[in-house]
């Protein structure tokens, strides 16, 4: 393998780890605070890039003004999951909420191939993702080059909500201890709302920018990405928001190379990354960065 | 005296599934008092104050605070109201640090001035909280994580506070100094309810006391009269 199409290859991995990092910490916000993994974050994914499609494609709106809408909308769906179906769970055993989750995932799903049908659709790209860039010899493609950029951006955010913000503060606490941190007058189903929509809005943002990279859209486009980024959120530490980003990146960039080196064995990449899953549930549970896993009184 | 009362809890009987855990209790708290609630392990000295504190629902009668009826308030709401509480066992934010457990503590508040001057009045009390303020609470020693407790709780600017045994798995000098804290505290102006298994030294800093036994009220009286009552002295402060 020559060097300009290593680095071409790391810059595929980078891509599509972002992807996977914007959607882990989705499932490790949620974990972190409930405890159950969320399986309709998937179909939320698979929404951010229907209702997209639909505002730019339909509605005929600007690109940049129908994906803020999308991602808006996405925000609202999963805080209305939440409030709808996970809410009145909260006191229920967890492994309840668990077959809920699964619930809501298929039913996103069929009421996507009813509404939308299966056949896949064509999503509108800006020209900024279609161009070609020249970079280090390497030619590269304008969605390998913006999706990392656009979704590292979005995690600092992240990182800013989440560690600098009194609402983020919040949310580290209820993880920890929900009841104490009712004692300090928090009212923490207005957190769990809010993790919900910070959660599904990025989630969102990953639909649209998969759809970039990979333009044909149909209801069931979430399952695989949604599973890989569950393993992304497992292998860097579930609960973790950090490990959750680490995770994503170690999962795309794994996948890529084994497509690169063994191009033998790519029909495999799917079944290697859940190899990977397989083996950290094993040996560590609690991930690369995660705490050892303690039972919750 | 209607006006002077800060609690008031009336025939409250609480249910934990099937277990009957408050039979009925009364209870009033002056305002600027200290209140103790003694008793053993399972007298429901702890379900009393979860209950006032919103976290578990009472099944009948009614707890006012201020003159107001907060028995089916939510939990955040009465903290915002003026009402705090020491959790039992410290339930410091172990992964956040002791400048965000602080601030957590004035969740409520939007007075951002006032805050940093109450944090100054904070540290100039636990000036030990001072020196680790960049610390997880998790790191911290069980006397700073309650010294760090209590300065959270005050941090909302509590009308009441209450405190479910400050003291529980402190060194003597450490208790000793938890309750030298809860002194000056309520000398500034702020009742306290106060449970404690020390009965001792809880009776001896109440203003008054009552003494809980399987969920009911047996005994109540000033603090000091308590102590020399011949029935708390066998049961709880392990005389003859």
């Amino acid at each position: 393998m020559t060097w300009v199409s290593f680095f071409q290859q790391i810059m595929n991995g980078v891509s599509l780890g972002s992807l996977y990092a914007l959607l882990a910490i989705g499932y490790t916000l949620v974990y972190g605070i409930l405890g159950f993994i969320n399986f309709a974050h998937g179909d939320v994914f698979m929404l951010g890039a229907y209702f997209s499609f639909f505002m730019i494609g339909v509605f005929l709106l600007p690109w940049w003004l129908g994906v803020i809408i999308g991602v808006a909308l996405c925000a609202i769906v999963g805080m209305s999951i939440e409030r709808i179906a996970y809410r009145p769970l909260r006191d229920a055993p967890r492994i309840s909420a668990l077959i809920t989750a699964v619930g809501v995932s298929f039913f996103i799903e069929n009421l996507g191939l009813v509404t939308v049908g299966a056949r896949p659709k064509g999503f509108p790209r800006p020209e900024l993702m279609k161009n070609v860039y020249i970079l280090a010899g390497a030619r590269i493609q304008g969605v390998t080059f913006w999706v990392p950029i656009i979704s590292v951006s979005v995690l600092l955010v992240l990182l800013y909500l989440v560690y600098r913000t009194k609402m983020g503060m919040a949310m580290r606490a209820v993880s920890k201890d929900m009841e104490t941190t009712r004692l300090m007058g928090v009212d923490i189903d207005r957190i769990i709302l809010y993790t919900f929509a910070l959660g599904s809005a990025l989630a969102g943002i990953g639909g649209v920018l998969w759809a970039c990279k990979y333009p044909q859209i149909n209801p069931l486009m979430g399952t695989f990405p949604g599973w890989k980024a569950f393993t992304a959120a497992v292998v860097g530490g579930i609960g973790n928001v950090v490990g959750a980003m680490v995770g994503g990146f170690i999962i795309g960039l794994t996948e890529i190379m084994i497509v690169a080196f063994f191009p033998g064995l790519s029909g495999y990449r799917d079944a290697f990354v859940f190899t990977i899953l397989i083996i950290f549930l094993l040996v560590k549970p609690s991930g690369i960065l995660g705490e050892t896993l303690k039972e919750k009184v | 005296m209607e006006n002077d009362l800060m609690l008031r809890i009336e025939d409250l009987h609480v249910f934990y599934g099937g277990i009957h855990a408050l039979k009925g209790i009364n209870i009033e708290v002056p305002a600027g008092k200290i209140v103790a609630l003694v008793g053993a392990n399972g007298a429901g000295k702890s379900t009393t104050l979860r209950t006032v504190s919103g976290l578990v629902r009472a099944r009948q009668g009614k707890i006012e605070f201020q003159g107001i009826d907060i028995t089916r308030e939510s939990a955040h709401h009465i903290v915002e109201m003026g009402l705090a509480m020491v959790p039992e066992g410290r339930r410091i934010f172990p992964n956040l640090t002791v400048w965000e457990n602080l601030l957590l503590g004035s969740y409520t508040r939007r007075d951002k001035e006032e805050i940093k001057e109450d944090l100054d009045w904070i540290f100039r009390i636990f000036p030990r909280l001072k020196e680790r303020v960049r610390q997880k609470g998790g790191t911290l020693s069980g006397g700073e994580q309650q010294m760090l407790a209590v300065a959270r709780a005050l941090m909302s600017r509590p009308h009441l506070l209450m405190m479910d045994e400050p003291s529980l798995g402190l060194a003597p000098l450490l208790v000793k100094e938890i309750f030298n804290i809860i002194r000056d505290i309520n000398q500034n102006g702020t009742t306290i309810l106060l449970i404690e298994q020390n009965a001792k030294a809880a009776l001896q800093i109440a203003h008054y006391a009552y003494v809980l036994e399987t969920g009911s009220v047996v005994l109540e009286g000033r603090g000091k009269e308590l102590l020399e009552n011949e029935k708390v002295r066998k049961a709880y402060l392990g005389e003859e």
